[in-house]
């Protein structure tokens, strides 16, 4: 399974990433590599093997309904690039931009 | 002997009789920082009056009688993927550059309560991605032992501050390998507990099936001290295994009897430098003279550990580095220029016939999620987002990620059978001694390849160890990779310390001028 330029450039998409020329190029390269080297797992039988997402068997744990404190809204704001006193501040998603 | 020189437990010991005083040893560490980190590069940010403050506080408490912690008054640096409360945890990225966490990580929580001294935050490659700690969008770490050299990675301030005696205990993390790698090429003691025995939480996620925090020193004694404080369970963490924390620090002296040493074929085969299977096989012998016995195991799922790694730990970067989309908190690139660009580019492509491209570059949201990042995330960062985003994505997802966790599950089978005959398995940490800055950045996949015998430990969830087991010709350390069941750190460690008895490649130390 190798891998196209344009495909790259879509999961470029999917991913958010905005990849320059080169970086596409570059990337097309270096991801073919190494997705050929993945082609090594086809060789083992996993017929009837159950997947493994996660080291721990993690099970739901329930708790009691307690109110605690949480972060204010000032301290979530505080990081965000652009916020004014209430909200987090985006570009506009719809109409003009 | 200087204090910098000295192991936390005899520091320890020394502050517990009056010997000095707290702020002496902060003075000592944070002197020795000023002469070497300017060459060595380990720290992003030393917090000197913090330090200081917190050191004199101890003192003062200890003066008074006062009930003190189990670390009180050691300096413990910090490597920058865990979060400390109003203080930069920058993942040595600069998406995060600007980040203060409102909240410490339980392992620094942890840290505070047993009354240490944070003296700093250690370099490491970009969001724990890389294993030279040259992916860092700030600096690049060198190899206290050769500064022309790699310290590993990702945790390569973590091993080189301790390695240049700037700290004595330290903190990293380990995904693949991060802990163990760059201990065993910068000359310490570094350890991988079982994936749940330290909590998770504020430790900023890369992938969180593998991800674990680990201890950093000069000994086992001193890494088992250090475990003892970060282990446990943590209600913010449901993934932290709910089991009491043995008492590694009474335990690590006693040496194990009967040891039971397994070695695999597959950690003895092509690529492995000479040298460092002369040092691992001397270890093992050292071994055999304390009265192991050494049996063979077989792994025969180890070939593929590092296809499957490079499959399952990307998938999960992918989804966890989603977060970062320049609104809640991070980087966001300049949008002045947007509106016109915008208008541009819909004029020249307005004849394209892709949906998608128009879907796009017609929305200024997703045009601002994408360039913020690829402004805030280096290569690698990004060569790893769009692996995992390529292996989830329609079509692809059975033949990459599903095959991926099956293949899991047989590395972790293997390891299960072999535990069956043996307590530990022991081989090499990494298959050189640390290799050039700049030898293989342009090689993503020979990168890759250098982490062959650590990351099916983070796989199959299980412990692992690096301790110095010799120096190659050149006078670089090697590292002896000890591999144990599920909560078997107690066993880690004492056959650590064991070692370190019998042998002193733990106490060499590089010269720095």
């Amino acid at each position: 399974m190798s891998i196209s330029r344009s495909e790259v450039e879509k999961v470029s998409l999917l991913a958010r990433l905005r990849l320059s020329d080169d970086e596409l190029d570059r990337m097309t390269a270096e991801m073919a590599q190494i997705l050929r080297y993945m082609e090594l797992l086809a060789e083992a039988t996993t017929d009837q093997v159950q997947p493994m997402a996660h080291p721990v068997d993690v099970t739901d744990v329930f708790r009691e309904d307690q109110v605690r404190s949480s972060l204010s809204r000032e301290q979530a704001l505080a990081n965000a690039p652009h916020h004014d006193d209430e909200y987090y501040r985006v570009p506009a998603v719809l109409g003009e931009a | 002997m200087s204090l910098f020189d000295m192991t936390a437990t005899d520091l320890l010991a020394q502050l517990q009789s009056g010997g000095a005083t707290s702020v002496e040893v902060t003075q000592a560490f944070l002197a020795r920082i000023d002469c070497h980190d300017k060459s060595v590069g380990a720290f992003l940010r030393v917090n000197r009056e913090a330090a200081l403050a917190q050191a004199e506080r101890v003192d003062r408490k200890r003066a008074c009688g006062e009930p003190l912690g189990r670390l009180s008054g050691l300096p413990v640096a910090i490597k920058d993927v865990l979060c400390t409360a109003g203080e930069p945890t920058t993942c040595a990225s600069r998406m995060l550059e600007e980040f203060r966490p409102p909240y410490d990580a339980t392992v620094v929580a942890r840290l505070k309560a047993a009354d240490a001294v944070l003296i700093g935050k250690t370099n490491m490659d970009e969001f724990a991605m890389g294993g030279s700690t040259e992916n860092s969008a700030f600096q690049l770490t060198r190899n206290p032992w050769d500064l022309q050299r790699i310290p590993g990675g990702s945790s390569g301030g973590a091993a080189a501050c301790v390695a240049a005696s700037m700290a004595p205990l330290s903190i990293g993390t380990d995904t693949g390998g991060s802990i163990r790698q760059p201990a065993g090429l910068c000359g310490v003691t570094g350890m991988k507990p079982t994936y749940g025995r330290v909590s998770r939480y504020g430790l900023v996620a890369f992938a969180s099936s593998l991800d674990q925090a680990g201890p950093l020193a000069r000994t086992a004694e001193d890494a088992a001290m250090l475990l003892e404080v970060i282990a446990g369970h943590d209600r913010l963490d449901s993934t932290s295994v709910d089991r009491p924390v043995p008492s590694y620090s009474q335990s690590v002296r006693r040496p194990l009897e009967g040891l039971r040493l397994g070695l695999a074929r597959e950690h003895f085969g092509e690529g492995l430098d000479p040298e460092v299977e002369k040092a691992v096989r001397e270890a093992v012998r050292v071994y055999e003279s304390l009265g192991a016995t050494v049996h063979d195991v077989s792994l025969p799922h180890s070939k593929y550990a590092v296809a499957t790694y490079y499959i399952i730990a990307p998938c999960e970067a992918s989804s966890n580095l989603a977060r970062y989309d320049g609104v809640h908190y991070g980087y966001r690139t300049d949008q002045s220029d947007r509106v016109a660009e915008l208008e541009t580019e819909l004029a020249s492509r307005r004849a394209e016939t892709s949906a998608t491209v128009l879907d796009e570059i017609d929305n200024p949201l997703v045009r601002m999620y994408r360039r913020s990042r690829a402004e805030g995330f280096g290569a690698e960062v990004k060569r790893r987002i769009m692996l995992g985003t390529y292996a989830l994505s329609a079509g692809y997802y059975d033949a990459y990620y599903l095959k991926a966790l099956k293949v899991r599950r047989l590395i972790r089978r293997d390891f299960d059978e072999a535990f069956a005959q043996v307590d530990l398995i022991a081989g090499p940490v990494a298959p050189t001694p640390a290799f050039k800055i700049g030898e293989r950045v342009n090689d993503p996949l020979s990168m890759y390849l250098f982490d062959l015998y650590t990351v099916s430990t983070n796989l199959a969830g299980i412990g692992g160890i690096s301790i110095p087991c010799g120096l190659s010709s050149a006078g670089l350390p090697i590292g002896l990779h000890l591999q144990s069941p599920p909560f078997a750190e107690d066993c880690l460690l004492r056959a650590a310390h064991m070692f370190q008895q019998a042998t002193d490649w733990h106490t060499r130390k590089p010269v720095l001028d």
